[in-house]
């Protein structure tokens, strides 16, 4: 992915952060969850992030479960900006962060249609869509999103990719 | 307008430091208190959703006079003025009638800020005051009173330093604190082992490293082998039990016949196992944590199976140890004077709580057995109890209803005082909205530990509906019962600053980060300056507050017996989970959009047998309740038990989200009160067995 993101051409890359889970230190409580809800001041419905609980397993004859943290990927090229007729889905030149422009939305949810990942989500009581944008203004602020911030464990890291680091791990990667 | 406010969670019992964010009045944000280590703004899924709490219109707005029947949900808007005298006149009316100790008062338990409720009953004289431990610590707190003279909160473990921590059924990982959980996740990292036991893999067995799926009933048989072994093969600490230990020869004698082979036969756990878990526990001693359990309320043998789990740590030499248990030293031994207590300025009353007329053969302490005082309320006896204070405490939401109904019958007046629509409230006859936690501020609590803490909870925004924070309301009612003068505060700096006289700390020394530690390192004893709180000041095996309530030191162990469950009878387990507090949460617009309702574990051969699937709706009954739940067929449980999570089936209409969501796993409990716990007297709530089949298709 970092990669793909090297190789673009005109500007367009993947966010620059990303949100990494580690599942050693994840106990599946969903606090992350509720982080963000609290923090976007969702009704019930929208969901930005999730964690996904896989089912105990016997590994090594111990029983395991794994988690998956999941959100928007905020993508090099994503299908969401390019099928909102009205502007409001736009991506952050500055850092690639994808989101919704509250004040430009008109609910058509050609977003939620053309996003595979049913990130971009509907909110009932506005009658627009809302999405994971990172928490962008407290990142604004030098502070890290409400699901990473509050995380029960710091299971989850806010990891900015400097281009530095991105040029290593994709020398790495090809190695 | 942005300003924070230092405060206590109040979501659970753990009672997490936080810090709150108001923008012009509201309440926008919500982080566990940044200068708190092992916190450091973690918050759990609870903790945050305090904010759909606040804001929710789901919850008592003002006082409520019941109109109806009882039960009925016809209640009338009341003032705090009528409200108060309401009570005043029914309790002078059956005190007039009944005497002083026919009023009794039941919490959650004291906690860090509970002192204020204990004052109003001692203000007018009934010294009958229970809370709900009897179905959750208690028989830890009798365990440690016995052996060390500590009570359970006085009792610390050092999970980050520990070589090898130990659960039983404590799925500390679900059933969650923030502090603790951070500690364990720090010792996994730090290479230490996790034994985890439990009837079902929990998500704490997810992260273990060893786990036993034990027979449900038989944890107190694994350790009387487990105490077998490290006696007969001289694994224990010889140098801390020769010093602090009295009774070994007669441990020794009474473990003799409890071996591997045979924990075997009782627990499913390989004899092999037992031995090498003994003998990896020693190589890890003294750095070793067997965890004697939160909710202990399960097994009729529930008081010895958490002493036999504190012997285990004596015989490893692991108390007052880092990366063991570590005990709280009161202020006089940081060498500072603590809070000033609001109860010990009142006269205690000379009247005796019910269990001092129930003679003997079983412990009790500072709380009466909840057990005791329903048995009295329906009973009649030893004296009549005629009316009832419930303070932020559920009772009626995890009982049966005829146990309900009998506990109502027996009573002349109910007051529920809670933020929530409680099952309780719901039968009361008056209701005193409490405000929530971010609403109010609350006496100043002591943390206890190695390094004594006081704590401030303090309102961040003034309450939303007619609500009143704690000490307002009993105060009040104090005051309305003419016993005023023993709770002289009009504000609560009026409380504050008599808590805090002659002890050189101010309030605003709570304004930096919301607490004030009372020494600036943890203060432990070595071996040479260690000393218990028993009468003897040993670690007392031959207890001599058991030979004062004669209560055997020693219990055999009797075969749990096994439900037959080729008829599709099982153990009913139940539990918590991360996202839901006992029976308080589920109502809470966000927690229930994640877990709106339970479902049923059951093991895989023995649903194939019964021809359950996974997903089916399966009716789950006693006899005298049936309810019907989605079953989550896996291997993860023991053939003899179903488990749930606890809570479900809310039956008051006012919480729409939660209502009838479920199965109440409380309705389900048929004969629990009559079950107390051998030589503790609390509930076994492990111990009711119900019928599972798929229902039956009408035709």
């Amino acid at each position: 992915m970092f990669c793909q993101g090297k190789k673009a051409s005109g500007g367009a890359l993947m966010s620059k952060y990303h949100i990494y889970l580690n599942t050693e230190r994840c106990i599946g409580c969903h606090a992350c969850e509720v982080h963000c809800k609290t923090k976007n001041d969702l009704p019930v419905g929208p969901r930005l992030c999730r964690i996904i609980e896989s089912e105990i397993k016997l590994i090594g004859g111990l029983p395991r479960q794994k988690f998956v943290f999941k959100t928007c990927f905020h993508c090099e090229d994503p299908k969401c900006v390019k099928a909102c007729p009205t502007g409001a889905m736009q991506k952050r030149s500055k850092d690639g962060i994808v989101f919704v422009e509250q004040s430009l939305c008109d609910g058509c949810k050609a977003c939620i249609t053309a996003c595979p990942w049913e990130i971009p989500q509907w909110n009932k009581e506005t009658g627009k869509v809302v999405k994971c944008d990172y928490c962008k203004d407290r990142v604004d602020q030098g502070l890290e999103p409400a699901c990473v911030t509050k995380c029960t464990t710091k299971a989850l890291k806010f990891v900015t990719k400097h281009q530095e680091q991105k040029k290593e791990i994709c020398e790495l990667s090809h190695q | 307008m942005k300003h924070t406010v230092f405060s206590t969670c109040g979501m659970c019992s753990v009672r997490c430091p936080i810090q709150v964010e108001v923008t012009d009045g509201r309440v926008t944000w919500i982080e566990g208190n940044p200068y708190v280590s092992g916190i450091e703004r973690s918050l759990c899924a609870r903790g945050s959703a305090g904010l759909s709490l606040l804001y929710d219109f789901e919850r008592p707005q003002y006082p409520m006079i019941r109109t109806g029947e009882r039960g009925s949900g016809q209640f009338r808007k009341a003032t705090w003025d009528e409200a108060f005298a309401y009570i005043a006149d029914a309790v002078s009316k059956i005190q007039a009638q009944y005497g002083k100790k026919s009023v009794a008062l039941v919490d959650r338990g004291a906690g860090l800020f509970g002192e204020i409720q204990r004052c109003f009953l001692r203000a007018i004289g009934s010294p009958n005051y229970f809370n709900h431990d009897d179905f959750c610590r208690k028989n830890v707190d009798l365990a440690y009173q016995t052996l060390l003279g500590y009570v359970r909160s006085e009792v610390g473990y050092d999970f980050s330093n520990t070589r090898h921590m130990v659960f039983y059924g404590r799925n500390a990982l679900e059933s969650l604190g923030v502090r603790e959980a951070n500690n364990i996740i720090k010792g996994l990292t730090n290479g230490a082992k996790l034994t985890y036991i439990d009837v079902r893999a929990t998500k704490t067995a997810t992260k273990a490293t060893k786990f036993f799926q034990i027979r449900p009933g038989s944890d107190y048989a694994l350790n009387l082998a487990l105490i077998n072994v490290i006696l007969r093969e001289n694994l224990f600490d010889k140098d801390f039990v020769e010093r602090f230990v009295t009774g070994l020869p007669e441990l020794e004698n009474f473990v003799k016949p409890y071996t591997p082979d045979w924990a075997e036969k009782e627990t499913g756990i390989p004899a092999y196992e037992i031995i090498n878990f003994a003998r990896q526990l020693a190589s890890d001693s003294p750095k070793v944590i067997l965890y004697p359990g939160w909710f202990a309320a399960r097994y009729m043998d529930a008081f010895y199976f958490v002493r036999s789990v504190i012997i285990l740590n004596v015989l490893l030499g692991s108390i007052e140890q880092k990366g063991g248990l570590i005990l709280a030293k009161t202020p006089k031994e940081v060498g500072v004077k603590g809070l000033n207590s609001l109860l010990e300025r009142i006269p205690a009353p000379a009247d005796k709580r019910v269990e001092a007329e129930e003679g003997k053969g079983f412990l009790y302490d500072g709380a009466g057995h909840i057990l005791h005082l329903f048995r009295t309320i329906k009973k009649g006896k030893p004296y009549p109890v005629k009316a009832l204070f419930v303070y932020r405490y559920d009772p009626f939401a995890g009982i049966t209803h005829k146990d309900i109904k009998e506990i109502l019958t027996g009573l002349e007046l109910l007051v529920a005082i809670d933020t929530n629509y409680s099952a309780t409230a719901w039968y009361a006859d008056v209701i005193l909205p409490e405000s929530t936690y971010l609403e109010r501020d609350d006496i100043i609590g002591m943390r206890r530990g190695a390094k004594p803490t006081l704590i401030m909870r303090r309102k961040a925004i003034n309450p939303i509906y007619d609500t009143k924070a704690r000490w307002e309301i009993f105060t009040g009612l104090a005051k309305a019962c003419g016993a005023g003068e023993y709770m002289p505060y009009e504000t609560i700096e009026d409380i504050w600053n008599y808590q805090l006289q002659d002890t050189g700390i101010k309030i605003e020394d709570f304004n930096k980060n919301g607490q004030v530690a009372l020494c600036k390192d943890p203060v432990m004893y070595s071996r040479d300056e260690l000393k218990f709180k028993t009468p003897s000041g040993k670690i007392e095996i031959l207890s001599s507050k058991m030979t004062e309530r004669e209560v055997p030191y020693f219990f055999d162990f009797q075969s749990p017996p096994k439900p037959d469950t080729q008829k599709g009878e099982f153990r009913l387990i139940f539990g918590r989970m991360a996202v839901h507090t006992q029976v308080q949460t589920h109502n809470n617009r966000y927690l229930n959009e994640i877990l709106p309702e339970n479902d049923l574990w059951i093991n895989e051969e023995v649903a194939k047998k019964l021809n359950i699937k996974d997903g089916d709706i399966v009716e789950v009954s006693s006899n005298d309740y049936t309810g019907k739940i989605r079953a989550k067929v896996t291997p993860f449980i023991h053939p003899e038990a179903v488990f749930m999570y606890r809570g479900f089936e809310n039956e008051v209409p006012l919480k729409t989200r939660s209502y009838g969501k479920g199965l109440n796993e409380g309705r389900l409990l048929k004969g629990a009160f009559e079950k107390m716990a051998y030589g503790s007297h609390t509930g076994a709530l492990f111990e009711c067995f119900v019928k599972v089949r798929k229902p039956q298709e009408v035709h």
